[in-house]
């Protein structure tokens, strides 16, 4: 096992389902956070990308609940946990285009499917958990110094 | 090139002007939100139908250079409130969204 980084900054915030007048204002948070911490611009531009997109997912989709921040010597991760229905088919569901989003949610320009392959593409790590029925949980982690093409 | 630049040459009015020194590279055009966090650049102008609040969130993650209303869509008050404190530049256009973007790309690449 590798030694853990120490941890520079964690934070929590809680996420309520269903309010998307609120939604949004973790990822704004956590962009506020990384850039006071002095995270490059590319870096701060992916965790704010992959929090918005797991932050909707939690408003649309969940009964609720935390995302944490987690700033190590090496790298920032994001985790999002929630209360909810799960993910049946985590491959079906991470394909682009593939979304379960209700039309009222598309209208708003949500749900376009392409949510999880979003938070995919700008991490340099992505792993989805979830049991059907209880909850979901991700970690996407990006690595600082290195490169990301 | 400068925001207020494009704003003057193009047509389009100031309805949150948080930054009207902004470089202006491009532009994108999209109503769903993340098609524009997977493919605007930061610096674009941002073309679409979209009013909530969310939007707000989205054009301060994506840093674009501001986003254009298309057909004389106007926010509500909260919208351009919140763009206001997140210094969003905000701008309608009375035209249609293939207009503005026509106007737009001509004048980036004359």
């Amino acid at each position: 096992m590798p030694s853990p980084t120490r941890v520079i900054h964690k934070r929590i915030y809680e996420v309520a389902p269903r309010d998307l007048e609120r939604a949004g204002t973790v990822s704004t948070a956590v962009r506020r956070e990384l850039l006071a911490l002095g995270m490059t611009p590319d870096i701060v531009r992916r965790a704010s990308i992959i929090c918005f997109e797991g932050e909707m997912n939690m408003v649309l989709y969940s009964e609720g609940g935390r995302i944490i921040l987690l700033v190590r010597d090496d790298r920032v991760e994001l985790l999002f946990s929630d209360r909810g229905p799960g993910i049946a088919d985590i491959d079906l569901a991470s394909q682009p285009g593939y979304s379960t989003a209700p039309d009222w949610a598309r209208e708003l320009g949500f749900g376009a499917g392409f949510g999880i392959n979003n938070m995919e593409q700008n991490s340099d790590l992505f792993k989805i958990r979830s049991r059907v029925g209880e909850g979901t949980v991700v970690r996407a982690t990006i690595l600082l110094g290195i490169p990301f093409f | 090139m400068e925001l207020r630049k494009v704003i003057a040459e193009i047509g389009i009015t100031t309805l949150v002007g948080a930054d009207l020194a902004r470089e202006v590279r491009g532009g994108y055009c999209s109503d769903l939100l993340s098609d524009v966090l997977a493919h605007a650049q930061a610096g674009d102008l941002w073309i679409t139908h979209q009013r909530h609040l969310n939007v707000i969130a989205v054009a301060k993650l994506r840093d674009v250079a501001g986003v254009v209303f298309p057909r004389g869509l106007r926010p509500s008050a909260d919208v351009a409130a919140r763009a206001q404190a997140e210094g969003v530049n905000l701008l309608i256009a009375e035209g249609t969204a293939f207009e503005v973007a026509g106007k737009l790309y001509r004048f980036l690449h004359p």
